[in-house]
């Protein structure tokens, strides 16, 4: 240990004692002015326990996490970890417990190699000198407990997948010696065969011992990995029982306090005319030969692994990133799309998969975020009109029911589901006759989630045509009414909303092959 | 500790920014112009009562007009530079842009064209050398800095090859004007400058352009999917800053009735600290162009009221830094209290 061991560990001497309780929080009470963040929240993980932790954004999951991280300080209650309470003051007091927290934002220095990362701070070294061989043995050691064995261990972590970083991270706090690891939302980037990866790394540390705290917003994954499953609402915890006494409706259920089928409600529109018909689009070498069609009032799912070229295909046919082969049709009329703004012309909007990054401007108002694609349109010799400003963000705030105190208040301070629907906003400003969504509900909580369905479902009930990438398959198979599966670029099946399930999917998106996409396409046609 | 924390994830803090209060006339604009000017508007009038108190000279209507008559330089060439920075750019340039494009005036102006014309080539030199910017870093994705930076240096250089080093002089009244008339007993620059703010401030905030400006500097990748042409208003951006900086030429060798090789030296720093102090993110995204007029001011009243009380000019050079220092200080804890709520 490098750092001086908490007074807990001092008491406990040398060796942790072993219990069966590894952690237990108790009557953990948290307020911040306004707002009542932890209700008396009481959490029991045993030794070598996979606990799931659900619930929706704002539920409190993250606050209790900072809690035990020792990023804030709760107004009440205890937390004994192996049986020594720890007063939790500051994270250096938290590590010292044993309590490791891995974050979303991973905190990995791209520009140095695996070994400095994972000794970050505390290298092995011979006097004043680094002693690379001992680090290199000793990163090692650690890169095999999480499956790692084959990464060299001088590679730049800018090298490295986003899946193996996550288990570098895991590595890091092994060699921390944690003894509860909290791990918030890890799968959120990742392929699902770096996911299996990571679950796999998850079992063999529940075998040495070490206890799992497993937040997500992907039930299957909880129901996949975590020996039990704790759900939170309103900062209090509604429940919290082994595994196989939850079932994904029970669990949505005291999450949301709804039931699951009405998270999808019930399709029945009319199909149009073709509205978007794109034929052999290519971007190489990421989109090849891609052909489908949309009608108005229709959802089409896109579905595949990630780097399928589902993304690409979206951005290609909005003119983000301009095709190199191949021809787009918009109610029948061929166009030339290179810019996003021949794509607005067109009538085709795309609603970008991460909103952080190229959705929301975070320093702008909800209102200015609304807006900003039809600013000529609110505008009169390139002067905005005020009026019109206002009453059209008022509008579209009113029509998405984004939840802010006041138009004016900055985006970025919004929760996930919020943000998404000022970005859709935006997108629906333009009354687009296409709508081209990328993973509509990443991130965000499920009472969020439903809205934005009920959204996208409108969107389409109004003649729209919607073109939905989804990496979701339940929300896949509940909104699509057909479903175009990509692989390697190229489309490989179709199938229709009827004869869809999870299984056919996965066949198609992992082993479909080209003859299959050249089936297809001549189906279609 | 968890006070401080939890104000700020309270979600209700109002940003100051477009779309303002529906306040009408002219205290309407005066009010919204100054929304969240806050902090640096109360320094700065703080400064002026412990100098109206020390500086027996300073509340007199003559040495107000003299404060913005010394800031006119800076402050013209501030309006260019808010919007750059806005965009989350940098325009390093500028001091070279008044030194060279006011002896491109000058040294035209002893060929003999009239004044007009003398002003005429300042500012189209301006708007040209701003434009090279803007194309270099907008088309061929050069860093704006090191764009800026280069073209700093190939300014001084021009300036001092074209002038072979020498002071410029004697130009014709219908240029000297500008830096000695007088409108209803206030100097000319006193009009101008205000009325360049007035309309950096329109523009900035009325239009659609304004509000393409904000974006971009918020979020460029988000900017662009919205279907904002990025690249012709990165452009615009850095062609207005020259435009201005060929303004403040103008003025500068007016005010002088000469051009020196070695003008403006050091000016950019002025002016980026003017519109720093007056709340413009250098991360883009946010400020204002009452903000700047506030920065500005500032410097141009400290400067002021430092030579009052005869403190020798080594001196007011450090007072400056502090300021500065202080001021981005003030932004800097905000922006952690903020951000400690995420």
């Amino acid at each position: 240990m490098p750092r001086p061991p908490g007074p807990g560990a001092r008491r406990a001497g040398r060796r942790r004692r072993v219990t069966e309780t590894a952690l237990v929080m108790e009557g953990i009470d948290k307020r911040f002015p306004g707002v009542h963040a932890l209700k008396g929240v009481d959490l029991r993980v045993g030794r070598g326990q996979v606990m799931g932790i659900v619930g929706e954004n704002g539920a409190g999951k993250s606050t209790l996490i900072k809690v035990l991280a020792g990023a804030y300080r709760s107004d009440d209650g205890r937390i004994v970890v192996d049986g020594e309470p720890l007063e939790a003051g500051s994270p250096a007091d938290s590590l010292a417990a044993g309590i490791a927290v891995i974050y979303q934002e991973l905190s990995l220095v791209p520009e140095m190699s695996v070994a400095e990362n994972l000794f970050l701070g505390d290298m092995p070294s011979r006097g004043p000198l680094l002693d690379r061989r001992e680090a290199r043995t000793r990163a090692r050691r650690l890169l095999a407990r999480v499956g790692l064995d084959n990464l060299s261990t001088g590679a730049p972590v800018r090298s490295l997948r986003l899946g193996v970083r996550q288990l570098l991270e895991v590595a890091k706090a092994l060699h921390r010696d944690a003894r509860i690891l909290v791990m918030d939302e890890p799968t959120s980037a990742l392929q699902s065969s770096e996911i299996q990866m990571l679950f796999d790394v998850v079992r063999d540390l529940r075998q040495e011992g070490i206890s799992v705290i497993y937040i997500s917003h992907h039930l299957e994954e909880v129901f996949e990995i975590c020996d039990a499953a704790t759900v939170m609402r309103d900062g209090a915890v509604v429940g919290s029982r082994p595994i196989n006494e939850w079932t994904t409706e029970s669990l949505v259920q005291a999450m949301v306090n709804k039931r699951l089928d009405s998270l999808f409600p019930s399709r029945e529109r009319e199909l149009g005319e073709v509205a978007l018909e794109v034929k052999n689009l290519s971007l190489e070498p990421r989109v090849r030969d891609v052909s489908f069609s949309v009608r108005r009032g229709e959802i089409l799912g896109l579905a595949g692994v990630v780097g399928a070229g589902r993304t690409e295909t979206l951005k290609t046919i909005a003119g983000v990133t301009p095709a190199t082969g191949g021809e787009i049709l918009v109610k029948g009329q061929g166009r030339k799309i290179r810019t996003v703004s021949e794509g607005l012309d067109s009538g085709i909007v795309y609603v970008p998969e991460d909103r952080g990054t190229e959705g929301i401007i975070h320093s702008a108002s909800i209102n200015e975020n609304m807006i900003l694609s039809v600013l000529d349109r609110i505008s009169r010799a390139g002067f905005v009109d005020g009026g019109r400003y206002r009453s059209f963000g008022q509008r579209l705030r009113e029509r998405f029911g984004v939840r802010a105190s006041s138009l004016k208040q900055e985006a970025g301070l919004l929760s996930g589901g919020n943000q998404q629907k000022v970005v859709l906003a935006r997108a629906m400003a333009t009354e687009p006759s296409v709508v081209l969504l990328d993973e509509p509900t990443r991130g965000i909580d499920v009472g969020a989630k439903s809205e934005i369905y009920e959204h996208v479902l409108e969107i389409a009930a109004g003649g729209g045509a919607v073109v939905m990438v989804s990496s979701e398959f339940p929300e896949l198979l509940g909104m699509a009414d057909r479903i175009v599966v990509l692989r390697g670029g190229r489309v490989v099946g179709e199938i229709s909303s009827a004869e869809a399930d999870q299984e056919k999917i996965l066949e198609y998106a992992t082993s479909g092959t080209e003859e299959n996409g050249a089936e297809t396409d001549g189906e279609e046609g | 500790m968890a006070e401080k924390r939890a104000a700020g994830a309270e979600p209700g803090k109002e940003q100051a920014q477009q779309g303002g209060s529906g306040r009408r006339g002219i205290g309407g604009i005066l009010a919204r112009s100054l929304t969240g000017t806050g902090p640096i508007l109360a320094a700065w009038i703080l400064l002026c009562v412990v100098l109206a108190l020390v500086a027996p000279n300073f509340l007199e209507f003559d040495n107000f007009t003299q404060i913005v008559v010394q800031s006119a330089v800076i402050g013209i060439a501030a309006v260019g530079m808010t919007f750059v920075i806005i965009t989350a750019g940098i325009d390093l340039s500028v001091g070279s842009i008044v030194a060279l494009t006011g002896m491109l005036a000058a040294i035209s102006m002893q060929g003999g064209v009239p004044g007009f014309v003398g002003i005429l080539v300042a500012l189209g030199a301006g708007l040209l050398i701003g434009a090279f910017n803007g194309f270099s870093t907008t088309y061929f994705g050069i860093t704006p800095f090191i764009v800026t930076l280069a073209v700093l240096s190939m300014g001084r250089g021009l300036t001092l090859a074209v002038s072979s080093g020498q002071t410029v002089f004697g130009f014709p009244a219908s240029f000297t004007f500008v830096g000695q008339a007088e409108i209803l007993g206030v100097s000319l620059l006193v009009w101008l400058t205000l009325a360049v703010f007035a309309i950096g401030y329109f523009v900035l905030s009325s239009t659609v352009f304004g509000h393409q400006v904000y974006a971009i500097g918020g979020n460029r990748e988000a900017a662009r999917l919205a279907g904002i042409p990025v690249r012709r208003v990165s452009f615009l951006v850095y062609a207005i800053s020259g435009l201005c900086a060929g303004l403040s030429a103008v003025v500068l060798t007016s005010r002088l009735n000469s051009a020196l090789p070695s003008a403006a030296e050091g000016l950019e720093l002025q002016v980026i600290a003017a519109v720093v102090i007056g709340g413009t993110s250098l991360f883009g995204g946010r400020g204002s162009m009452g903000g700047t007029l506030v920065g500005v001011l500032l410097i141009g009243t400290l400067n002021n009221g430092l030579t009052l009380l005869n403190v020798p000019p080594f001196w007011v050079q450090f007072v400056q830094g502090v300021v500065i220092f202080l001021a981005v200080l003030v932004d800097a804890l905000n922006r952690r209290r903020e951000s400690r709520a995420g």
